[in-house]
């Protein structure tokens, strides 16, 4: 008994002194994405400007349309959406604003309703604009209508 | 017992006629300048005092003594462009609720008369209650701004003083379409500084569909 609890304690001990002898790399040594160190607060992000009046192509077919102005000061809540205020029809049209596709009037039976269905009502959880920012990596990324 | 308090009655009444009867007299004693320099200061005092009684009630601090405006509509209202924005100019509330104009600034402050019965009562004392109220509520504010081709904004917002071509693309368009309309701020520009009614859209198009109906041919 006495010889076993000495054994788990040595290869404790040894476990830990091995694992603080392999971590040498220490803070400064590692370079966040945000061109700081690790281990200081990162620094205030910068604010951009919403990009408003700006057409946004999609990139790939199934990609929810961006929005080309500010949403911040719209309220999405129980009582009112006031994104329907100028995307439902038929006040779309008066708007001159684009109509809000038909596929979310289906409710999830698979049935058309008059309504904005439940799960399609929070519009900028698909939908949001862009801003002016630039990628903090380079980025790959090609549209799909580039590669047909 | 009943003639004791009749007694009393007729005495009361008559340091009333007493009274009365030394308004309607021709002063014996003073002279009509005293009275008239006398009258003049006092006038000055009462005035200002009356004044600035009305102006204490109209701060945003006097409104938001009431819990009600402090936690409904108060707490919407920060952090929106009115409250805080890039140059520090700020729109509170009686900037936008109540008129600047003296007649309908006065002709306000006594509707708000009805505002303090309600208080009393505790009409709208709880956030349920008051969303319960507010379509209503928010439609008097609406038809009062449409009333008076939103008065209390143009104090700011003029649109004689629009620059169109500083605006972005789809408010230039818009803008110049309701000027040509003759639209006032208020059709669209609902719920800027507070959250939105429930039903609030279909208020707004009955509101308009009524308004247009009675004064457009």
């Amino acid at each position: 008994m006495k010889s076993k609890i000495m054994a788990i304690a040595v290869a404790l001990g040894l476990a830990l002194g091995l694992g603080m002898g392999s971590a040498t790399v220490s803070a400064e040594d590692l370079k966040g994405l945000r061109g700081q160190a690790v281990n200081s607060p990162d620094k205030a992000p910068e604010v951009y400007k919403v990009q408003d009046g700006v057409r946004h192509e999609r990139a790939y077919r199934q990609q929810p349309p961006l929005v080309p102005h500010a949403t911040d000061k719209y309220e999405i809540d129980l009582k009112v959406n006031q994104c329907l205020r100028c995307h439902e029809w038929p006040y779309s049209d008066q708007e001159k604003a684009p109509k809000i596709s038909d596929l979310h009037y289906i409710d999830r039976n698979g049935v058309r309703q008059d309504n904005v269905n439940g799960n399609r009502y929070v519009c900028t959880q698909c939908h949001v604009p862009q801003v002016d920012a630039k990628p903090l990596v380079e980025n790959k990324f090609q549209p799909a209508v580039t590669n047909r | 017992m009943k003639i004791d308090n009749d007694g009393a009655a007729t005495g009361k009444f008559r340091m009333v006629r007493h009274l009365l009867g030394l308004l309607c007299k021709p002063s014996g004693r003073w002279s009509l300048g005293a009275l008239l320099v006398v009258g003049f200061g006092a006038g000055i005092i009462f005035w200002g005092g009356f004044n600035t009684a009305l102006e204490v009630t109209n701060t945003e601090a006097f409104c938001l003594s009431c819990h009600e405006m402090e936690q409904n509509v108060y707490r919407e209202y920060r952090g929106t462009i009115h409250d805080t924005n890039r140059s520090g100019v700020r729109a509170t509330c009686p900037d936008c609720h109540v008129p600047k104009p003296w007649f309908y600034k006065i002709k306000r402050k006594i509707q708000a008369s009805n505002e303090v019965l309600h208080k009393v009562l505790g009409t709208i004392d709880t956030r349920e209650k008051f969303e319960a109220k507010r379509l209503e509520l928010a439609k008097h504010e609406w038809t009062r701004m449409k009333e008076t081709d939103s008065r209390e904004c143009r104090n700011c917002h003029s649109f004689s003083s629009f620059d169109l071509s500083r605006q972005q693309k789809r408010a230039q368009i818009r803008h110049d379409e309701a000027l040509e309309e003759g639209k006032t701020c208020i059709d669209c520009h609902k719920g800027v500084a507070h959250k939105l009614p429930k039903g609030a859209f279909d208020a707004e198009r009955e509101l308009n569909e009524t308004w247009n109906a009675a004064h457009k041919k």
